[in-house]
């Protein structure tokens, strides 16, 4: 999980740095899609390890549940929690939701199958696309909670990264899940800035 | 806790305890107990319930105990869904009633876990704890053939760090607290109590290797950094040992990939 | 009843040596060929067990708790002796072998007392080794401290958990040979009976506590360290568990029972709360150095709280009656003194059975002299044990403490083999009388658990069974197992079947009641002819109207309880009639016409034995025997702590 969960979790940084090109202009933005598009090898070396982390993440992440569910044995018909977070014990359903919500976003964006916002988007315009695709309320307010449900994913998974990698102590506990909470954050925030601007019409 | 007139306090109990036959299904028998002195442990307040149902000609509720003094880890008990009760740092013999309010429904479970299978009512099968210390949980030392024990210098900051981990009393409620019922937090305090003294170098990465997969075999669940398991040990011990156990299964892991027989065959760096 | 206690000749410093040296062994081939039993999986018996399968022979061993590392040796807190010498402060073997015979008041077998200063100083290496991490200094090397009143420092220690590190040290020990498949282990298998054949201990039958299967184990050689029988007093600082089946149920098979007077009383004890209490929590006795023991010297004063009884009116009675060691007087003087003061109504704290039982142990003078912080630093954990068992906050309010049993030093009589007088009978640890004679000095029962069975069982086991023909012991389809088992079975159906009025654990309470008033810290000749015939008719009133709930086929805790009771009541009589048939007061035994003013008065020239027990029927009194004890090295004084 940790080492999946890392580079997802380093590419949705890269992603997010990717789309504020938004608020640069909508030149800037198309010209890194244009530049990706043209490095081929680059473009599709990232989406295999992408595609097989991302399956990776999954299949080990249902096994893990389903052990741990059966490990449980029901628990107590009375239970208490008295540390796990909310971000912890939900990483599963968290994980769903995120998992429909990255279907969509690729039919959506990347396959456009899906062409809600009404708009037919231009082949290399990419700033269009997306802002056709957040005028599109239902479409920025999912993207929204998505977003957020993705910060508690990560606020509990990158923070798990240096406890399963042996690189976290009782001293350095809370410094580190500091961390991962601002990481967070930080990639939530960032994503979520586009679709708000375009609801409150800051981005045209 | 006595009060100005002298006289002991008491409380007035209702309780719902589990009851279960092996390998039939369980359910809660209530019960109400009353004169239950706030100076009685909770052990002793079990104690006065089988008392009571003996004077009724009912079987009594057995559950595991043995030291009363919370050093020998055998009493288990989930009380209102918490492992040992609710209060921390502090195992089910040396609960005291005086932490429970007049009238109140307390819940007593058994150890809830796959792989602790319930024996009778309120006594669970931890054996499943012994067989990772069998596959790994020693020094290997014939008896007679140890060396002078000052050959060995050990760093206090050392032995201080292998003691904390070595408190760690076997009792089985990091499992039962745990979501996952997961045993990394007893695992986890073996690895570090024997893995970081010199004299536990030669079988660091067989230890951890060998303990790792006998903890999976017995059924224990996954850790998912919840630290539940900490906040439920009697002893406090940290999830730093889970921390380091992942540590030293990543490098034993490592090591045995890539060393010529496949195996792992050293231990230390 | 053979007594021969086998002691090599040769100079105190020699024998152990010498006789190792002569002791036969058995072919490394042959050594699987022969099936050891161990019952009990403490420090003697998990160490046994251990010793022997890496030693080549078939083990079993078998615990009543639900896994090895549960035994009671993991609750010593203190600390254990060994004659290092690393403090370089003029330890020595025989100095460590002078205290302890010392300390036993001159009732312990010398050869055995010095052979454990012997083997001590292996002790430590041993467990060292394994990983038991011990107190260290800065510079890697082992700490130590001194102990219950030693001149020297000698005791190893890991923080106030050293009985269960040493225990984990054993137990890893076993698990292994578990793991190799060297030791098959059964938890939750109580020892209920033990198997003679021709004479010869050849295997026991043992219940499962789970399914309740009564079953017989056939061996050549049975090892029992059962430890003590502390619980015949039912508060006690042992394990609810403890018990004395295993060994009086060898006993009733002709084993002789030692000494069994010879009970350890433990001052700091927190005191009973209240009828229902289940058992007495010691703290260490490292309270003594800087707490001060006071009662009110007006009765009146008893009921109010501390604070109110002024200074001039505190009897500070242990710095009274002993100037020189004071609130450090020796165990059994300071727990004497603590309960004279509460005969004479002066006790303090609740009131429990129509008496305050419990004496101020004061840190008031230490908190100002040291602070606050200091107090905390040395005994911080000790005052939250306090505060989460009383409630009560000592920094505030002086502790209450009162003496509690902790110790036996009796058991199951032994020759310097630790052979019982039934060949093929071991028995090592607190379960056998042989090292401690009427009082055990701190941190010794670790080292002798410890010492019996890495150290000496696995020599003197070989000796026994090099005498016996590999393959020759009996099937357990045997007639003599079979009548065993008939025995246990018939014996835990009658149990089942009485279906009385009275619960077990009423049954133990009023036993525990008797023992403690009549032969608990102090004796005499009238109450001890009471306190048996009290029992006999306890014991009669047992097998009439007790009601065992539960089935035989599955967990029956009350089941348990009731089997031994049974035995405790028998064993009740036993301790009660070795204690008025010794006549002077020695050690942990001290009858009140026998006394210099308080002070424990020997006589050496009619009681300088151990007295052993025999078994005579059922009902019947025991027959008492005698093993002189000669002291060849040894000058016999008088303990004086004034």
């Amino acid at each position: 999980m940790a080492l999946t969960g890392l580079v997802l979790a380093g590419f949705v940084l890269g992603h997010m740095t990717g789309n504020l090109l938004m608020f640069k202009s909508s030149e800037a933005i198309n010209a890194y899609a244009a530049w990706l598009h043209a490095n081929k090898g680059l473009l599709w070396g990232a989406r295999t390890v992408l595609i097989l982390s991302t399956f990776a993440h999954i299949w080990v992440g249902i096994q893990l549940a389903l052990e741990n569910r059966a490990a449980r044995d029901g628990g107590p018909a009375d239970d208490a929690t008295r540390r796990a977070t909310i971000a912890s014990r939900t990483m599963p359903y968290s994980g769903v939701v995120i998992l429909g919500f990255a279907i969509f976003h690729l039919l959506h964006f990347t396959f456009r199958t899906i062409a809600l916002g009404g708009a037919t988007f231009a082949e290399g315009d990419v700033y269009k696309m997306l802002i056709a695709g957040f005028s599109c309320k239902p479409v920025a307010y999912f993207y929204i909670i998505s977003m957020l449900l993705l910060c508690l994913h990560l606020s509990h998974g990158v923070s798990s990264v240096f406890q399963t990698l042996g690189l976290r102590n009782e001293r350095w506990r809370s410094r580190l899940d500091g961390l991962a909470l601002a990481y967070a954050w930080i990639i939530a925030l960032g994503f979520i800035s586009i679709p708000l601007a375009v609801l409150t019409g800051c981005l045209k | 806790m006595v009060q100005d007139n002298g006289k002991e306090q008491t409380l007035a109990l209702k309780l719902r305890v589990w009851r279960q036959r092996r390998g039939q299904p369980g359910a809660f028998e209530e019960h109400s107990l009353a004169a239950v002195p706030t100076s009685a442990s909770f052990l002793e307040m079990m104690d006065m319930l089988n008392e009571q149902l003996i004077k009724a000609g009912k079987d009594t509720f057995a559950f595991d105990h043995d030291c009363r003094e919370g050093i020998c880890g055998m009493c288990s008990m989930t009380i209102n869904g918490m492992p040992h009760g609710p209060i921390p740092g502090v195992t089910t013999c040396q609960l005291h009633m005086r932490n429970f309010r007049d009238g109140e429904t307390i819940t007593v479970e058994p150890w809830r876990a796959r792989a602790f299978p319930v024996l009778k009512d309120l006594a669970v099968d931890r054996s499943g704890f012994d067989k990772v210390i069998q596959s790994g949980g020693f020094i290997t030392v014939r008896t007679g053939s140890a060396p002078e024990a000052n050959n060995i210098p050990v760093p206090k900051p050392v032995a201080d760090e292998a003691m904390d981990a070595a408190e760690c009393i076997g009792c089985g409620a990091c499992v039962a607290s745990c979501k996952n019922g997961s045993a990394m937090l007893f695992v986890g305090a073996k690895i570090n109590h024997l893995n970081i003294l010199p004299q536990g170098q030669a079988e660091r990465d067989r230890r951890t290797l060998s303990m790792v997969k006998t903890m999976d075999e017995a059924g224990f669940g996954n850790c998912s950094n919840y630290g539940e398991c900490q906040a439920h040990c009697p002893k406090s011990i940290t999830l730093d040992v889970i921390a380091k156990l992942n540590r030293d299964y990543l490098r034993a892991r490592v090591k045995e990939f890539f060393s010529s027989t496949g195996k792992p065959s050293k231990g230390g760096d | 009843m053979n007594l021969d206690s086998k002691i090599p000749a040769g100079p105190l410093a020699d024998k152990w040596n010498n006789h190792k040296a002569k002791l036969r062994l058995v072919n490394p081939a042959n050594r699987r060929k022969y099936h050891v039993i161990v019952v009990g999986s403490g420090l003697a018996g998990s160490a046994a067990a251990a010793s022997f399968a890496e030693m080549g022979y078939e083990v079993s061993c078998f615990c009543y708790q639900d896994s090895p590392r549960r035994a009671h040796s993991i609750a010593a807190q203190g600390g254990i002796n060994a004659a290092k010498n690393y403090q370089n402060d003029g330890d020595s073997v025989r100095r460590l072998f002078q205290d302890t015979i010392k300390g036993g008041d001159y009732r312990a077998r010398e050869a055995n007392v010095y052979r454990l200063a012997q083997v001590s100083t292996s002790i430590i290496d041993q467990c060292v080794a394994q990983g038991v991490p011990f107190a260290r200094e800065y510079g890697g090397l082992l700490a130590n401290r001194s102990f219950g009143g030693a001149q020297v420092s000698r005791t190893f220690y890991a923080r106030g958990q050293t009985g269960q590190q040493l225990l984990i040290g054993a137990y890893s020990a076993l698990s292994r040979q578990i793991g190799l498949g060297t030791v098959k282990m059964y938890t939750r298998h109580e020892m209920l009976d033990l198997v003679l054949v021709d004479g010869k201990a050849k295997g026991i039958v043992t219940r499962d506590l789970v399914t309740g299967a009564v079953e017989s184990w056939s061996s050549d050689v049975v090892v029992v360290c059962t430890g003590g029988y502390g619980n015949v007093f039912y508060l006690s600082t042992n394990a609810q568990g403890c018990n004395v089946t295993a060994t009086f149920r060898a006993h009733r098979r002709g084993a002789g029972f030692a000494n069994p007077c010879y009970t350890q009383i433990h001052p700091t004890c927190i005191p009973v709360h209240g009828e229902d209490q289940s058992k007495l929590t010691l703290m260490s006795e490292s309270l003594r150095n800087d707490g001060r023991v006071w009662v009110p010297k007006n009765k009146a004063d008893c009921a109010k709280p501390a604070s109110e009884v002024p200074e001039e009116a505190r009897d500070y009675f242990l710095e009274r009656k002993y100037p020189s060691y004071g609130n450090l007087a020796p165990r059994d003087i300071a727990s004497r003194a603590a309960k004279e003061v509460c005969d004479e109504g002066r006790g303090v704290g609740q009131v429990v059975d129509g008496k305050r039982l419990g004496v101020y142990l004061d840190f008031s003078a230490a908190i100002k002299r040291l602070g606050e912080a200091e107090v905390r630093a040395r005994y911080g954990n000790l005052f939250d044990m306090y505060e989460n068992i009383t409630g009560e906050n000592a920094y505030k309010q002086p502790m209450r403490i009162f003496p509690a049993v902790h110790y036996t030093m009796g058991g199951l009589w032994v020759d310097y083999n630790l052979q019982s007088n039934i060949p093929g009978l071991f028995v090592g640890g607190e379960a056998n009388f042989s090292d401690h004679g009427a009082n055990r000095l701190g941190a010794s029962a670790l080292m002798q658990g410890l010492a019996d069975g890495y150290f000496v069982l696995p020599y003197t086991v070989t000796d026994y069974l090099a005498g016996e023909k590999s393959g020759s012991r009996p099937s357990n389809d045997a007639p003599e197992f079979k009548a065993v088992v008939k025995d246990v079975n018939d014996r835990v159906a009658k149990l089942l079947s009485i279906n009385g009025t009275k619960s077990p654990r009423y049954y133990h309470k009023a036993l525990g009641k008797i023992t403690w008033e009549k032969c608990g810290m102090a004796r005499d000749k009238a109450g001890l002819e009471g306190a048996i015939r009290d029992l006999q008719a306890l014991r009669k009133d047992f097998w009439e109207n007790v009601k065992v709930v539960g089935s035989g086929d599955a967990l029956a805790p009350e089941l348990e309880r009731a089997g031994r009771v049974a035995d405790f009541l028998d064993f009740g009589i036993m301790m009660c009639l070795d204690a008025l048939t010794r006549e002077e007061s020695c050690g942990g035994h001290f009858r009140t016409e026998f006394q210099d003013a308080g002070e424990a008065k020997r006589d050496d020239a009619q009681y300088a034995h151990a007295a052993v027990w025999q078994w005579t029927g059922e009902n019947q009194l025991p027959a008492r025997h005698v093993e002189p004890l000669v002291y060849e090295e040894t000058q016999l004084s008088t303990r004086s702590y004034k």
